[in-house]
C-alpha cells in the first residue's frame, strides 16, 4: 500500500501572531514556521504504518512556495521515503489545494492520502473533504485512531458527542486528529539522510489547474481585547464577586 | 434565490446548534428553506416546520442516512443547491466534516466558522485560533457557509408552520460503513451551550481529581471542560475539550482550573462573558483574559470554593 501524506507550512503554533497595520493579514517576516501540527500526526501515522509491513511507500507532498520545502524536508527526516513539492506564489484556497492534490494523486496513485484535519493558520478544515468529494472516495476526518485492515480500514473519529467509528474501503482519504499519536523527533543522523531522499518539484501551473481565488480577503484586524481583570486575595472574595459584581452565580 | 440550511438531528429531534445555524440563515436571506437528511426523522422535520424563520422544510429519508455520514448526505444536498444561492450549517463536526464535500462539488470555495453576516456575500471569521478577524467577501455563485453556532443566538422554536415537502433519496456510497457511535451521556448541560462552564487543565493531575470540578459543576447546574493536555493525559473524555480544535464555547461564566492559558484554548473560551482563573503560576497566560484571578493551589482552593457556594442561600439556575 502506498501512502500520500499532504503537509502545510504554517507560522508556528507558539508564536503570539501579530497583525499587519495595514489590514492586509498577520506578519510573517521573521517569524518562526513550521508544519501544520496535525500534519505532522499524518506523517508519523504514515510511518508507524510503514514500519508495521502495512505500507510499502510513503510520499510527502506539499504546495506552496520555495520555502514550504522544509515541510517536506521534515517528512522525510521522521521517515517519508520521497517528497514532491507543487511551487505556488501566494495564498491558496483549500479547494485550489485540493485540486491540486487531485492531479497528484492521479499521477502518484496512493491507496490513502493523509493529511491534519486543520491548518492552524486559516482554520478552514476543508482540503481533505474537498480532496475525497473530487476523486469521490470515502473520508474519515478527526481521526484519531486507525486500524488497517485487508483493503480497509476502521477509523475511530473524534466527534462532538463522543466517538464514532468507521470503516472505509481503500482507497481512501484520513484527517488526522492531535490525539492520533505522537509524532516523533528527526534524530540528526536522520536529517542528514533526509538530504539526499529526492524531492520532486513540480509547477501547479503545469498542473492545469484553475487556482485563482474565488474569495476576497477584504481585511484583518485584531479581535476586540478583554478589558483587563483584577486578582482576588482569597475564594470568599471570589465567590462574593461573582455573586454580587459579575451576578453569575 | 433562497437560502438552504441544513438542519442536524439524531433522527428523533433536532440538535440546539440547528437553532443557531437558522438564525445565521435567516441574516443573510429570509428566505430560509431547510433539509433534513435521515431515517424515521419525521418528528425532527415536524420540529424544523416550527421554525418560525424556515420558510419550507425538504425531507429526505433512507436507511443510509440514519448515521450521518457525509459520503451519503452530500449527493443529496448537491442536487437541491441549484435552487439555493446559499448553503448553511453549523460549524460543529457534523458541519466540518459535511460542508466542504458539498462545496467541492459544487465547485465552490467554502468559508468556514463565520462569526458575523455582514452582507449577502460578506462574512467575518476569526483565523489563527481567533487571534486575527478576516472579512471574507465570497465571490462564487453559490456560497457554502458554515457558522459558529455560539456566535449566533438560537431563532424561535415555536410558532412556525412550514410545508413539509418529500426529496427523493440519492444512492448510497457503498464504500463508507457506519460501525458505532459513543456518545458519553450525561444529565449535565451541553458543553456548547452551557450557562457556566467549569473546566480543568493539566493542573487536576490526574483523572480521579476531576471530581473536585464535577462537584463544583453539580452545584452549579454547570458543564465540564479541559484543556488538550487534561484530554490527552487521559484525566477525561474528548467531547470535554475546549479549544482551537475543540469546541467554542461562550458561557456566561467560565472557570478556568489549572489551565495555563496556550492561546490553543483560549481561541475556544475568550469570549465568555465572565472568566475565572483558578492557578497557582501567577504569571500563567489565562490570567491575562480573567476577570478575576486567584492566584493558589487549586486542590485548597476548590474545597473551599465549594464550601462557599453551600453557603450561599441561592443560586442561579
Amino acid at each position: 500500500m502506498k501512502i500520500l501524506v499532504a503537509v502545510k507550512r504554517v507560522i508556528d503554533y507558539n508564536v503570539q501572531i501579530r497583525v499587519k497595520e495595514d489590514g492586509t493579514g498577520v506578519v510573517t517576516d521573521n517569524v518562526k514556521m513550521s508544519t501544520n501540527p496535525p500534519d505532522d500526526n499524518a506523517i508519523e501515522e504514515a510511518v508507524k504504518i510503514k514500519e508495521a509491513g502495512k505500507a510499502t511507500e510513503v510520499v510527502a507532498v506539499t504546495v506552496g512556495e520555495e520555502k514550504a520545502q522544509e515541510t517536506v524536508r521534515k517528512a522525510l527526516a521522521v521517515g517519508a521515503d520521497r517528497g514532491i513539492h507543487v511551487k505556488v506564489d501566494g495564498i491558496l484556497e483549500p479547494l485550489a489545494v485540493s485540486k491540486i492534490l487531485q492531479k497528484i494523486v492521479d499521477k502518484e496513485k496512493p491507496d490513502l492520502v493523509f493529511m491534519g484535519k486543520q491548518a492552524i493558520d486559516d482554520d478552514c478544515n476543508q482540503t481533505g473533504q474537498m480532496l475525497s468529494a473530487l476523486l469521490n472516495w470515502p473520508q474519515a476526518t478527526f481521526a484519531s485512531k486507525i486500524d488497517v485492515k485487508e483493503n480497509k480500514l476502521e477509523v475511530t473519529r473524534e466527534i462532538d458527542e463522543g466517538l464514532e467509528t468507521i470503516e472505509i474501503n481503500v482507497p481512501a482519504i484520513v484527517t488526522c486528529d492531535l490525539r492520533l499519536n505522537e509524532p516523533r523527533y528527526a534524530s540528526l543522523p536522520n536529517i542528514m539522510k533526509a538530504k539526499k531522499k529526492p524531492i520532486e518539484e513540480i509547477a501547479a501551473s503545469d498542473l492545469g489547474v484553475d487556482v485563482s481565488p474565488r474569495l476576497e480577503q477584504l481585511k484583518v484586524e485584531e479581535p476586540p481585547k478583554r478589558k483587563a481583570g483584577i486578582k482576588v486575595a482569597n475564594v470568599a472574595e471570589l465567590v462574593q464577586k461573582l455573586k454580587n459584581e459579575a451576578k453569575v452565580i | 434565490m433562497a437560502v438552504l440550511l441544513i438542519a442536524e438531528h439524531n433522527n428523533k429531534e433536532l440538535r440546539p446548534f440547528t437553532l443557531n445555524a437558522a438564525t445565521a440563515a435567516s441574516q443573510i436571506d429570509s428566505d430560509v428553506h431547510a433539509v433534513i437528511i435521515g431515517q424515521n426523522s419525521a418528528d425532527a422535520a415536524k420540529q424544523l416546520s416550527e421554525l418560525p424563520v424556515v420558510k419550507k422544510v425538504l425531507s429526505v429519508e433512507g436507511a443510509h442516512y440514519e448515521n450521518f455520514t457525509a459520503e451519503n448526505f452530500a449527493p443529496v444536498i448537491v442536487k437541491l443547491a441549484e435552487n439555493y444561492s446559499h448553503i448553511v450549517c453549523s460549524a460543529n463536526t457534523f458541519g466540518k466534516n459535511l460542508m466542504p464535500r458539498i462545496a467541492a462539488h459544487l465547485d465552490t470555495s467554502q468559508v468556514s466558522d463565520i462569526i458575523k453576516v455582514i452582507s449577502p456575500d460578506t462574512f467575518l471569521r476569526p483565523i489563527y485560533a481567533g487571534n486575527a478577524f478576516a472579512t471574507i467577501k465570497s465571490n462564487d455563485a453559490k456560497k457554502c457557509i458554515t457558522i459558529r453556532p455560539t456566535s449566533f443566538d438560537p431563532c424561535e422554536s415555536t410558532g412556525g408552520s412550514a410545508p413539509i415537502e418529500k426529496v427523493d433519496a440519492s444512492e448510497e456510497f457503498s464504500n463508507t460503513k457506519f460501525i458505532k457511535r459513543e456518545e458519553i451521556k450525561s444529565d449535565r448541560p451541553e458543553l456548547g451551550t452551557a450557562r457556566i462552564v467549569v473546566s480543568g487543565g493539566r493542573g487536576m493531575q490526574s483523572g480521579d481529581n476531576f471530581k473536585l470540578i464535577t462537584e463544583i459543576a453539580d452545584k452549579l447546574g454547570a458543564a465540564i471542560g479541559a484543556s488538550r493536555a487534561a484530554v490527552d493525559a487521559g484525566y477525561i473524555s474528548n467531547d470535554h475539550q475546549v479549544g482551537q480544535t475543540g469546541k467554542v464555547v461562550v458561557p456566561d461564566l467560565y472557570i478556568a482550573v489549572g489551565i495555563s492559558g496556550a492561546i490553543q484554548h483560549l481561541a475556544g473560551m475568550k469570549e465568555s462573558k465572565v472568566i475565572v482563573a483558578i492557578n497557582k503560576d501567577g504569571e500563567a497566560p489565562i490570567f491575562s483574559v480573567a476577570d478575576y484571578g486567584l492566584e493558589a493551589d487549586l486542590f485548597e482552593a476548590l474545597p473551599q470554593f465549594m464550601e462557599e457556594l453551600n453557603k450561599l442561600n441561592t443560586i442561579q439556575k
